[in-house]
């Protein structure tokens, strides 16, 4: 008892130090690592290899019965389904387009903001706003603005297709001012001036209901957003809707092209531009041979990655169409959803699809990477 | 060491969810689970009613719509015990019975008389599988389908009633055939006004439009397949196919922005004065009866479905009937049988529809007390006569998904003709069966 007393504290604490010591460096990196591990396996490893073995199994995640091997069954089923190559060619419609005017909107728009100004940061961020919303938020409202009794999408659109033709005419009236005395004499040249204030906006404004109501694919198309009895329905109209879905998309996602286009200007360094001015190089050739090359890496990339998402775009398209008009606006992700719940819960069968997207999206990478290497290189 | 001792004891008991009063055979709670809505909530009511006549507590677990049938279907899988009743949809029966989720309950219903309580048709399509067979496995708990609201002041408007007998020699009255009410649809269709005819059912992402659909293709003499699963000539039959190009005409009168639209939608066309009238499910007219929500709420009168060319009248089922789960022990299922029983009482049925749920009880929707207890009653106790349903076999989320494509395609998309979307409906619907092998090639 009294040899217990005597023990001081420091000596009874004597052992840990000791234990500690037999952890060593690598032990304690393993320790880290490993619960992040498990969860890997647990949360990704895992249902990718079990999935790929369902692929080949008639299974239903409802049924009380085991999966049947079934083999290449499943992906023979899906690939020779004229629906499955419909829903593909939805999608890849849709990925080019979306991701190509994404691409086109975002650079744009990262070239005007380059340029600091008054009150940029705040544009800046304002114009990021879409893509920090939730897609299922943004189709939720966005279903409200293209409502054709009382969105606001339709009133703008036919606001603009009158601006258009109007904007046209003053650009010419105003090229014409100041020829007008050479042409018609100094006395006569208010009088043509007033002529073409009149004549101008309205013939612009005829040749351009002329050209928007021509037969084919751009010409149906405007006619029916533009000179029509009744307000288009951008969501119920099989020709109009995937327009719909494309043009919220750019809307959301173009801020992201824009973010990582503005990172690449901005590591451009001057002095490039400084030697060109010398050489007396003009804007576009500045364009074509510094600013493109130097924020090609950045903005294949930021391509890489909406063509990814745009594969497997799901959320926008159910918000807004359901995949409707019929399946006009089905993508595969959408057909995928049908088949493993709402009422099918064909397990088997829909992880063999994933796998099939899976396959393009991972094929369809690999050629933006490629893409991407040969930039960095060169 | 007693500190653990209690840890895992108590462990254990949370991990396998073992009871006392359980383990000694005594039930002091029954589980019911159903779907996220204001009848579930009228259930936990008439649940403390039985809790309180009898000790035992009835907990109604509600699931949002949404998730709600993989919830049900994940603890199936699990041939678990979690619920030992729940309010299934007509839809599932097939699934749940083949594979043997749900308790055999013909005996019980016959023996105890409540077969003989509710209309013919709810017994049939919420409970009986497979069809004509005499085997039940629900009781028909909430009953609902489809129905119309519409604007009375617009009906009874002399100048309106004066137009439409000008336009359509007749008098404006409530439509009693699909050809009346398309041209009441028609006549109330002045987009310069902002009001349209009729809102009707387009929905996509599940099974909206089929739903709407059915009411005109039943009437017409369509059906999903004969008695021995063949859709090719029955799916696509003339009748059928009148009637789709009916159900396209009266989009045609709908309010622009409809091409996507459920029973919110049509609620929602309704109280902001853009529709003359609606389809709905009967369980979203007390919405339409709320001053709060509907401002024309004392305006709006209620209808059965229209007769098609025969004279034959259907209306879409909705609702759910009550079973019982398989997995729970006999002791469980016979507490289920005797609150099943309890709660199939008239008397308690009639609380039950003053509560506000839609019961399918005979004497209580021939009672006066219900039918005067809402404006819309009357109509639903007469529809409660003549409702049909969707497949329920258990291979419907195929046959649905194929539907709901082309019926789209066709009444919103507008693309092909109502005979070419019944014809391609009709083969893949067949491709279907004859791989299920309901049908031999």
């Amino acid at each position: 008892m009294a040899q217990v007393n005597t023990v001081k504290p420091a000596q009874a604490a004597a052992p840990r130090p000791a234990a500690r010591r037999h952890l060593s460096d690598r032990r304690i990196v393993q320790l880290f690592i490993f619960p992040t591990i498990i969860l890997l396996i647990l949360m990704n490893i895992f249902p990718l290899i079990y999935s790929l073995f369902l692929s080949f199994n008639e299974y239903s995640v409802i049924s009380a019965d085991a999966p049947r091997w079934i083999g290449i069954e499943n992906y023979a089923d899906i690939l020779s389904d004229a629906q499955f190559w419909h829903n593909f060619g939805v999608t890849g419609t849709y990925a080019l387009i979306s991701v190509a005017l994404q691409t086109v909107v975002g650079f744009g728009l990262a070239m005007l903001l380059r340029t600091k100004f008054t009150g940029s940061g705040v544009v800046t961020t304002l114009i990021l706003v879409p893509m920090m919303l939730s897609p299922i938020v943004v189709a939720t409202f966005w279903k409200l603005i293209l409502n054709p009794s009382y969105g606001i999408f339709n009133y703008v659109f036919g606001f603009l297709t009158l601006l258009v033709p109007t904007i046209i005419g003053v650009i010419v009236v105003a090229l014409l001012w100041g020829t007008l005395p050479k042409l018609l004499g100094e006395q006569r040249a208010n009088i043509g001036r007033i002529a073409l204030l009149i004549l101008i906006p309205v013939v612009a404004h005829l040749v351009w209901r002329f050209v928007l109501s021509q037969e084919g694919t751009y010409g149906d198309f405007f006619t029916r957003v533009t000179y029509r009895e009744t307000a288009p329905e951008w969501l119920g109209e099989p020709a109009l809707a995937m327009w719909a879905i494309i043009i919220v998309d750019v809307w959301m996602w173009s801020p992201f092209v824009m973010l990582l286009c503005l990172a690449g200007l901005s590591a451009i360094p001057e002095y490039l531009y400084e030697a060109a001015a010398i050489d007396r190089a003009g804007g576009w050739f500045q364009f074509r041979r510094i600013t493109l090359p130097q924020v090609m890496p950045l903005l294949l990339i930021a391509v890489l990655f909406r063509t990814i998402e745009a594969f497997k775009q799901f959320d926008l398209v159910m918000g807004l169409t359901g995949g409707g008009p019929g399946d006009v606006t089905e993508t595969v992700s959408v057909q995928l959803y049908q088949l493993a719940f709402q009422g099918q819960f064909d397990t088997g069968k829909s992880s063999a699809l994933a796998y099939i997207v899976l396959v393009v999206i991972i094929a369809v990478s690999n050629l933006y990477i490629r893409a991407l290497n040969r930039a960095r290189e060169g | 060491m007693l500190k653990k001792l209690l840890l895992v004891t108590l462990l254990l008991v949370m991990v396998t969810g073992v009871s006392v009063s359980a383990q000694d055979g005594a039930i002091t709670e029954l589980n019911i689970w159903w779907a996220e809505w204001d009848p579930a909530n009228y259930l936990q009511q008439i649940g403390n009613d039985y809790e309180a006549a009898t000790g035992i507590k009835v907990n109604v677990v509600q699931t949002p719509w949404g998730s709600y049938f993989d919830r049900v279907a994940t603890e199936w899988a699990a041939q678990g015990s979690a619920f030992d009743m729940v309010v299934g949809d007509s839809q599932w029966l097939g699934q749940a019975v083949t594979e043997g989720h749900y308790v055999d309950m013909t005996s019980f219903l016959n023996d105890n008389g409540i077969t003989e309580t509710v209309t013919p048709a709810t017994l049939q399509y919420y409970g009986e599988y497979p069809a004509d067979s005499g085997s039940y496995y629900a009781y028909p708990t909430e009953g609902d389908a489809n129905g119309w609201a519409y604007r009375r002041d617009l009906f009874e408007d002399a100048d309106n009633m004066a137009a439409f007998e000008a336009a359509y020699g007749r008098p404006l009255a409530v439509p009693t055939t699909w050809d009346e009410l398309r041209d009441v649809a028609e006549f109330f269709t002045r987009p310069d006004e902002g009001l349209y005819g009729i809102g009707v059912y387009t929905q996509i992402d599940y099974d909206g439009i089929t739903m709407g659909f059915q009411n005109p293709f039943f009437a017409y003499g369509g059906n999903w397949y004969d008695e021995d699963y063949n859709t090719l000539g029955v799916v696509n039959s003339e009748g059928a196919v009148g009637a789709l190009e009916m159900y396209r005409d009266l989009y045609s009168f709908a309010p622009p922005g409809t091409n996507n639209a459920f029973f919110a939608e049509m609620n929602d066309v309704f109280t902001n004065g853009q529709a003359a009238m609606i389809m709905n499910y009967f369980a979203f007219f007390p919405a339409l009866a709320n001053p709060n929500i509907n401002p024309y709420a004392a305006d709006t009168g209620y209808f059965s479905m229209p007769s098609g060319p025969d004279g034959e009248r259907y209306a879409a089922l909705g609702g759910q009937g009550i079973s019982i789960n398989n997995y729970v022990d006999d002791a469980r299922k016979q507490a289920s049988m005797d609150f099943i029983q309890w709660f199939a009482t008239e008397e308690v049925q009639l609380r039950w529809a003053q509560l506000g749920g839609y019961t399918c009880n005979i004497a209580v929707l021939e009672s006066p007390e219900f039918l005067e207890v809402a404006p819309y009653n009357a109509a639903f106790a007469e529809t409660m006569t003549f409702v049909k349903d969707f497949s329920n076999i258990p291979e419907f989320g195929q046959l649905l998904e194929v539907a709901q494509r082309y019926l789209h395609a066709y009444v919103v998309g507008g693309e092909g003709t109502a005979q070419d979307a019944l014809d391609n409906m009709a083969a893949e619907m067949d491709g279907i069966l004859v791989e299920a092998g309901y049908v031999t090639e």
